[in-house]
């Protein structure tokens, strides 16, 4: 473990992204606290801004909202749909990946077309359709990005475990008798875990950016204040009142660019073979 | 090599089917009865309308029955008909497409002509400030939602420097002919293609500059560099090309996302594609016009993904031989 860390900090864009995405988790989980108050209740006159009042350091928006209550419930947002969505995408990536790899012939043929064509069709474009027809509630916002996004990570697995499936640990269970389950379970997947933590750092990232486009496009949860919606709701203001597209925007692009360093950094740790290669 | 094609059109062939049954079971599984979205679409709802629908769409049909005749329209390019906009589908994407073809080709040219450069010139002068810089841009392009740069962009470009214009196609009422309409169209074009390119311009700079990094150092540069070959020479034709190799896969794979986020490049510029287009039907949830729009895309997406692979084909004959 220290290892790890030590090599983890080796990285100094991966500590600057580690010390950012600490920063955005203190604000998600301080928001209930330090802003009781709905992020969508009038507080001001509108487009109130920046640094003019006292208690608004940002000012409100068009409809006279705290611009800053937002800004923190909107990291609660985009860092629960960034992670759901990806644990749902593992959860879907994983064992098509591992059953594809491990069982090989006929088996990996189909669940390899079937992810090829799910890797072909334009994902952002999908992932519109999906919530156009059904409604854009949170849930379903998570499931049309987990749909979008598992590809890769079914390629990742079979990769990995096409290359761990022949070595001599899984030989030697097989040998003891255990079931083909509990093989994959136990002995493949925990190998092939590095290169899946580093690729699940990355998919949280282009997640946040997804749901961020979608609120963007009016796709979002209505009922949740997202970073993306705010830029939306502020783009026909754009010229009178830049900065309440201009804010959340960059908080997205530092949420993003964190989550983006702390992947490299992980993949320097996780993958010291390859640093070598590379560096 | 014609077996080679002949069998990446058998599958892009059955990717597109795929895509229309996908489709059709959206439709069915969309909340509520098809032909009450259709009449909600269209602003009547009594229920003499809604069996007259029903029948004229063969709603009251078997569900087989009705997923042939859908796949046998959408093969003839009929791809259903939009009330919101009182005309067929087909006809309103292929009025538009023209607008998102010229937008994303020009994106998809600029990202790579300036990724590959940038990242040529980050490996050649890898760890020197240059490179920092580089690399430091590429993973800040990396980062940033395209909709908001796409934003920025127009207010600095457009409203506050007035360099360019910053909405539309071109300039409305000027009635330009000729050369001085290409000029006016162009100018429109710069900030909408740049910005959508942006995102695929920092992966193409990171990728070239890595696999530039990882060609320089196989056995048969060093054989080159023993010959005595000149350092460009060796760079332009023994590291560059085979370094291009894994950039042509990506490119063939970033295609589809280009089209994607044409969606939201349209809608800031009020550029007039299909993106904007679904973006219209999305808040008047226009149905068909979505699914369309999603079908042409997937389309126009499997076809750069043909020329990729005809092209890798062709730099790369080692591929030919895999498949």
């Amino acid at each position: 473990m220290s290892a790890f860390w030590s090599r983890f900090c080796q990285n100094r864009g991966a500590v600057i992204g580690l010390i950012i995405l600490t920063i955005v988790i203190i604000c998600a989980v301080a928001a209930p606290f330090l802003f009781p108050r709905s992020p969508w209740s009038m507080v001001q006159r509108p487009f109130l801004p920046p640094f003019e009042m006292d208690g608004l350091p940002l000012g409100t928006d068009a409809l006279g909202r705290d611009v800053l209550s937002g800004l923190f419930h909107g990291a609660r947002v985009s860092l629960l749909v960034g992670l759901v969505s990806t644990v749902v995408a593992l959860a879907i990536g994983i064992p098509i990946g591992a059953l594809a790899g491990y069982y090989g012939g006929m088996v990996d043929d189909a669940l390899m077309r079937f992810t090829e064509f799910f890797q072909t069709i334009p994902s952002f474009a999908l992932a519109i359709v999906l919530l156009a027809i059904f409604q854009p509630t949170l849930s379903y916002v998570i499931l049309a990005i987990a749909i979008v996004s598992w590809p890769p990570v079914a390629r990742l697995v079979r990769g990995e475990v096409l290359s761990l499936r022949n070595r001599e640990f899984v030989e030697a269970a097989t040998l003891s008798g255990q079931s083909n389950l509990r093989i994959i379970l136990q002995q493949v997947l925990p190998n092939a875990l590095p290169p899946i933590i580093v690729l699940a750092s990355l998919m949280v990232a282009t997640a946040i950016l997804l749901e961020s486009s979608l609120s963007f496009l009016g796709l979002g949860d209505p009922n949740v204040m997202s970073w993306g919606y705010m830029i939306g709701a502020a783009r026909t203001v754009l010229r009178t009142a830049w900065w309440l597209s201009f804010i959340p925007g960059l908080a997205i692009l530092l949420t993003v660019l964190s989550l983006n360093l702390i992947g490299e950094g992980l993949n320097d740790a996780l993958n010291p073979r390859l640093r070598k290669r590379t560096s | 090599m014609l077996g080679f094609i002949a069998a990446r059109l058998v599958k892009a062939v059955f990717i597109l089917l795929a895509i229309l049954v996908l489709n059709f079971v959206l439709i069915h599984a969309a909340p509520g009865d098809p032909a009450a979205v259709m009449a909600g679409e269209a602003g009547a709802a009594d229920e003499k309308f809604l069996q007259d629908l029903r029948e004229r769409f063969g709603l009251d049909q078997p569900f087989h029955v009705q997923l042939w005749n859908y796949m046998k329209g959408a093969i003839q390019l009929d791809l259903g008909f939009s009330y919101r906009q009182q005309m067929p589908v087909a006809e309103l994407i292929w009025d538009r497409l023209p607008a998102t073809l010229l937008l994303t080709a020009t994106a998809f040219v600029i990202s790579i002509v300036f990724g590959v450069a940038a990242g040529v010139l980050a490996a050649q002068t890898q760890g020197t400030w240059w490179d920092t810089l580089i690399s430091t841009l590429a993973l800040i392009f990396y980062a940033t939602p395209l909709f908001w740069v796409a934003l920025m962009a127009s207010l600095l470009f457009s409203v506050w420097l007035g360099w360019l214009p910053g909405f539309g196609y071109q300039t409305i009422g000027a009635n330009y002919t000729g050369i001085d309409r290409m000029l006016d169209i162009g100018k429109h074009l710069i900030l909408p293609a740049t910005t959508l390119g942006l995102f695929f311009t920092a992966i193409y700079m990171r990728m070239t500059r890595a696999s530039m990094l990882e060609v320089s150092r196989l056995d048969f540069v060093k054989t080159a560099r023993a010959k005595g070959l000149r350092n460009s020479v060796i760079q332009r034709r023994h590291v560059l090309r085979n370094a291009l190799l894994p950039v042509i896969t990506l490119a063939g794979l970033q295609a589809g996302q280009i089209v994607g986020g044409a969606v939201l490049t349209e809608t800031v510029f009020a550029w007039p594609g299909i993106g904007r287009l679904m973006f219209e039907a999305i808040s008047q949830r226009d149905y068909n016009v979505i699914l369309g729009v999603f079908f042409i895309s997937a389309a126009m997406v499997l076809l750069f993904n043909l020329i990729t692979d005809i092209l890798y084909g062709i730099v790369d004959p080692r591929i030919r031989l895999t498949k």
